[in-house]
């Protein structure tokens, strides 16, 4: 209860009275809003962030498991190397982690700058195509993956039936050892899309028309205009909708576990860094083992921006 | 030579002239069909969960009755009185509104000094949380809040869900602050109010817009988690996510009763997104364009 009192002192804090009376409080709240106004929300995220970030790395180096009450012993970097040399959990879930979003934002890139581009110039009936993009993009993302669960049913459900009517055998999708990666990495691809659509159709529509009407009095066609124009000086919005998705796809947990549940499925064949994490803290209680996977997911994620900020900065200039 | 030139590229230009409305016409066709297969794309697996909801499960399971089948409510019916999914979605619209009205309270004065004072170290602090994994938070969530027996109360939930939603607002409402001009309260601390005075009544006011953007989308996350609500509800504070997700748990799944779930919960946020659209775009993009 302790952390909800800010916002309410944050309140009081302010001057209540008629506006501009003087009095010594309120010319100290003015002479230091710069703190009163961001001193409650950066509390709070200090309580709920880094400290539980701090207790993270701490458990990282302890053997804490079973009850998180239980006694625990200091045992150094010992889960780090457990960690690390685990080829059978561990390394798979990187592999499938990077290969998830490397994929789903390969895809979400490409296609999102051609609807991107398709929808660039107005034209009569844009306000439903609009509207199309933006219900997958709200939708739940538990509710999606088993709305996906029907479809993707190797008997009863719609894909094989579509499959079906072109002479295609039915495939096992979410079910297969093989094709679930694939499968739950389209789902992602359906919903998340139209993120990078509207994030590169915001940067479109901010673009000067100059650069690409005197290319075109120049004579060159469509396609030259976009590969030496248009994308060019898209690159850094293009490289801010890749780095917002990655964070998001890296992370990516509800249709995972809504789709396959514990452990990614039977022979862990979706398990990435967050769903093993999870599995390890919750389903088995293994918390100082799933601290140390947690603080290497974190560094993977760090550095995956790191690089993409850097090469923002490079495209910027 | 000169008149062969002349008339070449005259005739060239002729060629042009008639080609190019051809190849207009072409692609304005492509881009119709183009166009028409990506709205189907994104709006046909959510046609086909309504359909499923509508149907007995012997329908479903007869692909023959794919689109031609007598409808029903009993699923919904089944759904919202057996299963209790009334509690749910109160559960759920509560924490959503709560956590948003708490973390506007919070965030957008924040926002606001950050903007105005830049103060880029701090606003890195809050933004990290977008990029910390959540399970990394849960563990030492779960045991503070297990050892002072909160777990399972909405208070929990809430302040989980506010982790989202208050970088979130943070993030939408500077870039807003950002693009207000500055003048506005230099002149009215002129005419003599207080920097908090003119914030209040002449900021704030214009901001309007930006608070809106960012409630809605805190809200539609808060919605949606899943996440948080599996670890810290209880039975009295089960969110909708977490409700449809036990459904799958027995022996055979009820299809029928699983898509009206389904649709029970995206139902209302897609709803509130049809008539906030051109808000939540404007949240999503927001700062996505600056260089």
């Amino acid at each position: 209860m302790s952390v909800l009192n800010p916002p309410r002192s944050a309140g009081t804090r302010r001057p209540s009275g008629p506006v501009g009376a003087g009095g010594h409080f309120s010319a100290w709240a003015n002479r230091h809003r710069k703190w009163l106004f961001a001193a409650p929300a950066m509390i709070f995220v200090g309580v709920l962030i880094v400290f539980p970030l701090a207790w993270t790395v701490y458990l990282s180096l302890t053997d804490s498991q079973g009850s998180v009450r239980a006694a625990t012993d200091f045992i150094g970097l010992q889960n780090y190397i457990t960690v690390l040399t685990d080829t059978e959990r561990f390394w798979p879930a990187v592999g499938r982690t990077l290969a998830f979003t490397g994929v789903a934002l390969a895809f979400e890139v490409v296609l999102g700058m051609c609807v991107a581009l398709l929808l660039w110039r107005p034209f009569r009936g844009e306000k439903w195509v609009r509207v199309a993009i933006l219900l997958p993009l709200v939708a739940t993302p538990v509710a999606v993956g088993m709305m996906w669960r029907l479809i993707f049913d190797p008997n009863i459900g719609f894909a094989n039936q579509l499959l079906g009517m072109v002479g295609i055998p039915p495939q096992p999708w979410l079910s297969g050892q093989d094709t679930a990666l694939g499968t739950t990495i389209f789902m992602d691809v359906w919903q998340w899309t139209p993120m990078v659509v509207l994030i590169l159709l915001a940067g479109l529509t901010s673009l000067s028309d100059e650069p690409d009407e005197a290319a075109r009095v120049d004579g060159a066609n469509a396609f030259q205009r976009f590969f030496f124009i248009t994308l060019p000086l898209m690159m850094p919005t293009v490289i801010v909708a890749i780095l917002l998705r990655g964070i998001d796809a890296l992370k990516t947990f509800d249709i995972l576990y809504a789709t396959k549940g514990k452990g990614g499925g039977s022979f862990h064949e979706v398990e990435t860094l967050n769903v093993y994490a999870y599995g390890l803290s919750f389903d088995y209680n293994q918390y100082g083992l799933s601290s140390a996977v947690l603080i290497l997911f974190f560094m993977i994620i760090i550095g995956t921006m790191w690089l993409l900020t850097m090469r923002k900065k490079a495209v910027s200039k | 030579m000169t008149v062969v030139t002349d008339s070449t590229t005259a005739a060239a230009q002729r060629t042009r002239r008639r080609r190019k409305p051809l190849a207009t016409r072409a692609y304005k066709v492509f881009r119709v069909v183009a166009l028409i297969l990506v709205v189907l794309f994104l709006l046909a697996p959510l046609f086909w969960m309504l359909l499923a909801s509508l149907k007995t499960n012997v329908d479903i399971y007869d692909t023959g009755k794919a689109l031609l089948f007598s409808p029903t409510f009993e699923n919904y019916a089944n759904v919202l009185q057996r299963n209790n999914y009334f509690v749910f979605i109160f559960n759920s619209f509560w924490v959503a509104f709560v956590s948003t009205a708490l973390s506007i309270v919070l965030g957008v004065p924040a926002a606001y000094a950050m903007s105005r004072f830049t103060m880029h170290r701090s606003a890195l602090v809050v933004l990290m949380a977008r990029v910390i994994p959540g399970v990394s938070l849960l563990v030492p969530w779960y045991y503070v809040f297990s050892n002072l027996r909160m777990v399972g109360k909405f208070e929990v939930l809430i302040l989980s869900h506010m982790f989202v939603a208050l970088p979130l607002i943070v993030y939408i409402m500077m870039s807003y602050f950002d693009s207000l001009p500055l003048e506005l309260e230099e002149s009215a601390e002129v005419d003599g109010l207080t920097p908090i005075g003119a914030f209040r009544l002449i900021t704030l006011p214009l901001a309007v817009s930006g608070i809106a953007t960012a409630g809605i989308l805190s809200f539609i996350f808060s919605w949606n988690n899943f996440m948080f609500a599996l670890v810290l509800s209880g039975s009295k504070t089960k969110t909708l996510p977490v409700a449809i997700f036990d459904f799958v748990s027995y022996a055979s799944i009820d299809w029928g009763g699983l898509m009206a779930a389904a649709t029970v919960v995206t139902i209302p946020i897609m709803i509130i997104a049809l008539f906030t659209q051109k808000y939540i775009v404007s949240g999503l993009t927001a700062g996505a364009t600056k260089g």
